[in-house]
């Protein structure tokens, strides 16, 4: 049962793509929800109403709904605007740059709730006395807020990146050659698809354990100055 | 945008409505009433007992839910023990391949879930039960699930809303549930954002009514932490 017919290359190829669609996607999350949280958190009313209906809409929504609204309305899009700056071929979206922004986007709603938090969790004194030695507001958001909600963010940050990772199966419906439908094809071809799929499975119960390890070492690192109860 | 495609088409969103609450409705039922034994056997039961409810919480966690999927509905055809077996009728159709995968992948998390409610009732109140002189089962019945289960509903309220966008993941192996109605009207028309605009319409609707529902469940089962209205009202000073 476990002979993988030649196809081992073949699903590795595919796993080196989840990984790189999640890092990619991980990376335009945490910009965005670094950018959300700051604007949940700001004096401006509008900042604070967009981040609101940005974080309430995508939780409202499912992934797959918004991947294909992304995917097959960015299509139609692109070329509604192209004539319109004189550019006549046809234009197929990518479905790599529309998985990872999808993706991005959804859990750039997520990481905005848990940077809010942990901005929030750092101590209020800590903040003033930045001002009142005269740092400007950016200077105390890098020196002061930015080392110390870390901590506060890790776990919820955790999380959030092995849902991401589960997420990241998704882009194989929008024909993103990743590991999920590496296995499609090799189960079309080899008529095993439990075989393939149970690979894929394992892959994925490895890639998020190998992460629960790396996020343990990381709180416990950025956790050295607090004294445990 | 031209809504009159949609206002035509409605029927097949209702259509789309009635499957998507019934996967996700029987999938949480289910999934939830197996979840509840798996939780107390997963912290009372014996270490033997303990160790496949673990894998099977830490395999339906690890793994996405579409993985699964395919594995159930694709992948049980490659054994002839299956398809020589009663239930090959059953798995072969799509509809009961979703809802299986569904209630397994719930019932995983619920049982995490309801491990982490259950572990966290406070001491007190069992002493309290073994004090009064309750059998184990007695105490797991009247004092550990009514207080687990009040613990448990804000995180398993997500697992609902979890599991109503999970569903939408029935429509890539052929069932018509709100995204599957969706992705017929975009082929027909090419309309993308008409036709998935409304799926996403209907999954907000249905995600804040389930919200005010739980809120709702909530004030019910936390009645007695509420502040204790005050009936005499105070005069001001004359």
């Amino acid at each position: 049962m476990f002979s993988l017919h030649g196809y081992g290359p073949s699903i590795f190829e595919g796993t080196v793509l989840t990984l790189e669609v999640s890092l990619v996607s991980l990376f335009i999350a945490m910009l965005l929800g670094i950018c959300g949280a700051l604007a949940k958190l700001s004096d401006a009313k509008s900042l604070r109403f967009v981040s609101q209906v940005y974080t309430t809409i995508i939780r409202g929504i499912p992934d797959l709904v918004l991947m294909l609204l992304i995917f097959f309305g960015g299509q139609v899009m692109i070329n509604q605007l192209g004539p319109m700056v004189g550019y006549d071929d046809y234009i197929d979206i990518n479905p790599f740059i529309a998985g990872v922004s999808t993706i991005g986007f959804i859990f750039g709603a997520y990481m905005t709730e848990t940077f809010r938090g942990a901005i929030l969790a750092v101590s209020k004194g800590q903040l003033e006395a930045g001002t009142a030695y005269g740092m400007s507001s950016f200077m105390v958001f890098r020196r002061i807020t930015l080392p110390q909600m870390v901590r506060h963010a890790l776990p919820g940050f955790g999380n959030n990146w092995l849902v991401l990772v589960k997420t990241t199966a998704l882009v194989s419906i929008i024909g993103l050659d990743d590991m999920v439908r590496k296995a499609g094809l090799a189960a079309g071809a080899t008529r095993k698809p439990f075989t393939f799929y149970l690979v894929v499975a394992i892959n994925y119960l490895l890639i998020t354990t190998v992460s629960i390890y790396i996020l343990k070492y990381l709180e416990r690192r950025y956790s050295v100055g607090v004294r445990e109860i | 945008m031209d809504l009159s495609i949609i206002i035509e088409n409605l029927p097949i969103y209702f259509t789309g409505l009635k499957n998507t609450i019934i996967l996700v409705s029987i999938s949480l039922a289910l999934g939830l009433v197996l979840a509840v034994p798996l939780a107390i056997l997963r912290n009372y039961g014996k270490p033997l007992v303990q160790l496949p409810i673990r894998a099977f919480v830490y395999f339906f966690r690890g793994t996405p839910l579409l993985v699964q999927m395919f594995l159930i509905y694709y992948g049980f055809g490659q054994f002839d023990l299956i398809k020589e077996s009663l239930v090959w009728p059953l798995f072969r159709e799509a509809y009961f391949c979703a809802l299986f995968a569904f209630t397994l992948n719930t019932a995983a998390y619920t049982t995490e879930i309801l491990r982490g409610a259950i572990k966290a009732t406070p001491h007190g109140e069992i002493e309290a039960a073994m004090a009064a002189g309750m059998s184990r089962s007695l105490m797991v019945r009247r004092i550990i699930l009514p207080s687990a289960f009040r613990r448990a509903l804000p995180a398993y309220s997500n697992e609902i809303i979890f599991m109503l966008h999970g569903s939408s993941l029935a429509s890539v192996i052929t069932i018509v549930d709100i995204t599957g109605a969706a992705r017929i009207i975009n082929s027909r028309f090419y309309s993308p954002y008409e036709a998935f605009l409304t799926a996403a319409v209907f999954y907000m609707a249905i995600t804040f009514l389930i919200v005010f529902l739980v809120k709702k469940l909530e004030v019910r089962w936390f009645a007695h932490l509420q502040p204790q209205s005050t009936k005499t009202t105070i005069e001001a000073p004359p």
